[in-house]
């Protein structure tokens, strides 16, 4: 089988690769560049600890080819922070105690950063359709609405200084 | 979970994605989001030696209203039917049901003409494609051709479609003003499929049905139209005696495969009961 190129933008920087195709996207960020922020769960498309951002939309990355993503521009838990400081929803999941474990965080984060881009005042219900597809098995989701309230609040707070 | 090997095609036209299908035989698969034929070749389940995405051929995305009829490209994802102003206004059935299909982020690959293509029972769009009483266009090398929704599906995972023929365009007539429609879907939890759902498209007239379309969803090989059960609503008012009628001819067409979601009888209890909240709630919408 041959191997095709690839070449995307991830966190600003620019990748060019050669992979195989049957390569999945969140193996070619964790194998392949060392970005293991993004986490294999269940590797179907339920758990969304894999999520990450392409093109500006929230995508389960164990379900998609390194190849399909040829050309688009990427956004993972590593790119959040900027220059050593946490991004709004980082300090939120922080001083909220939005999560216990971890393991579903850099989804649970890429998610809410999306997810308050496009919504920059989201209700509590529309926090909790907005991160249905990012399952928790620790917090019981009620400190994640509040980091994610949290975030919301600091986004606005500094867009209108 | 890695799927087994494969080579990789992107076409950027229709025709050069029918001359790979024509070329690569039976072994190639399209691709459209992924999010189901992906999990089942993890899975093994599918072993394609070619796969053909179809996500860089500009002309099979969009909505738009065309010459009475609106048309959604096969490889629309589900996030752009759910924000449609367009399907809002005009086909709201289609919003109102995509808000139950996976979560936010499968909705973001997954795409309406993958869904019905598939041919799985348990996908949501076939039944709302019966209940619009949509047609779907397909494009082979001898063309194009039209097939209505109520006659493309044959089994679990069997169309209509030839092996080197793309879906490329889901048409239908917009919903005339002051026209009901819903989708009651039961399910355990998000991003689950159907325990049993209805699609239900209504008109009513002087308090009675003068049209009604209802597809169901998981319940049976296919999605079905419940065609008796509409017969049995035209002309009459709903109430108890009508709604329970309406249900009664419903049960009878279901034939669920028993699972985690329930058993056989279950199920088409349920349908039944998807069915009869769905009319409700189509009729509260008519003034």
């Amino acid at each position: 089988m041959s191997k095709k190129l690839v070449s995307m933008t991830i966190n600003g920087k620019k990748v060019e690769e050669a992979v195989e195709p049957r390569l999945l996207l969140i193996h070619f960020l964790r194998e392949n560049l060392n970005l293991t922020g993004a986490h294999i769960g269940c590797e179907t498309g339920h758990c969304g600890a894999c999520t990450v951002d392409i093109d500006g939309k929230s995508v389960k990355s164990c379900t998609v080819l390194a190849v399909q993503s040829d050309g688009a521009d990427i956004l993972t838990v590593e790119g959040l922070a900027k220059n050593g400081v946490l991004s709004a929803v980082q300090e939120g999941f922080h001083l909220e105690h939005g999560l216990q474990c971890g393991y579903c965080t850099p989804g649970m984060l890429v998610r809410s950063y999306r997810l308050l881009q496009d919504n920059p005042n989201p209700t509590e219900a529309e926090i909790r359709v907005g991160i249905s597809g990012n399952l928790c098995r620790c917090t019981g989701y009620q400190n994640i609405v509040k980091a994610v309230q949290y975030a919301a609040k600091k986004l606005q707070e500094t867009a209108t200084v | 979970m890695i799927p087994p090997e494969f080579d990789y095609h992107a076409p950027t036209s229709v025709a050069e994605a029918i001359s790979l299908l024509t070329n690569l035989g039976e072994d190639a698969k399209l691709l459209a989001g992924g999010h189901s034929l992906l999990p089942m070749m993890k899975l093994r389940f599918a072993e394609p030696a070619h796969l053909v995405d179809l996500s860089r051929i500009p002309q099979l995305k969009g909505i738009r209203e065309e010459s009475g009829l609106i048309k959604i490209g096969a490889m629309t994802i589900e996030n752009d039917i759910l924000d449609s102003a367009l399907l809002k206004e005009k086909a709201s059935l289609l919003p109102k049901a995509v808000q139950w299909i996976a979560d936010p982020q499968v909705r973001n690959r997954g795409t309406i003409g993958g869904d019905i293509a598939h041919g799985d029972p348990a996908n949501d769009h076939p039944a709302i494609a019966m209940a619009l009483d949509a047609t779907f266009v397909l494009h082979g090398p001898q063309g194009e051709r039209k097939v209505k929704a109520i006659d493309f599906f044959q089994g679990t995972y069997m169309t209509d479609m030839a092996p080197n023929e793309i879906l490329t365009e889901i048409q239908f007539v917009p919903l005339a003003k002051n026209t009901g429609c819903a989708y009651e879907k039961l399910k355990r939890k998000t991003g689950d499929w159907a325990t049993a759902a209805a699609a239900v498209v209504l008109q009513m007239s002087q308090g009675k049905v003068s049209m009604v379309r209802i597809g169901l969803t998981n319940v049976a090989d296919t999605a079905l139209r419940a065609t008796k059960a509409e017969e049995l609503l035209i002309g009459k008012e709903l109430n108890e005696e009508t709604l329970s009628q309406a249900a009664a001819a419903v049960t009878e067409i279901c034939n669920p495969a028993e699972d985690l979601r329930g058993d056989a009888e279950y199920k088409t209890a349920m349908a039944g009961e998807m069915t009869k909240r769905a009319l409700l709630d189509a009729a509260s919408q008519i003034s």
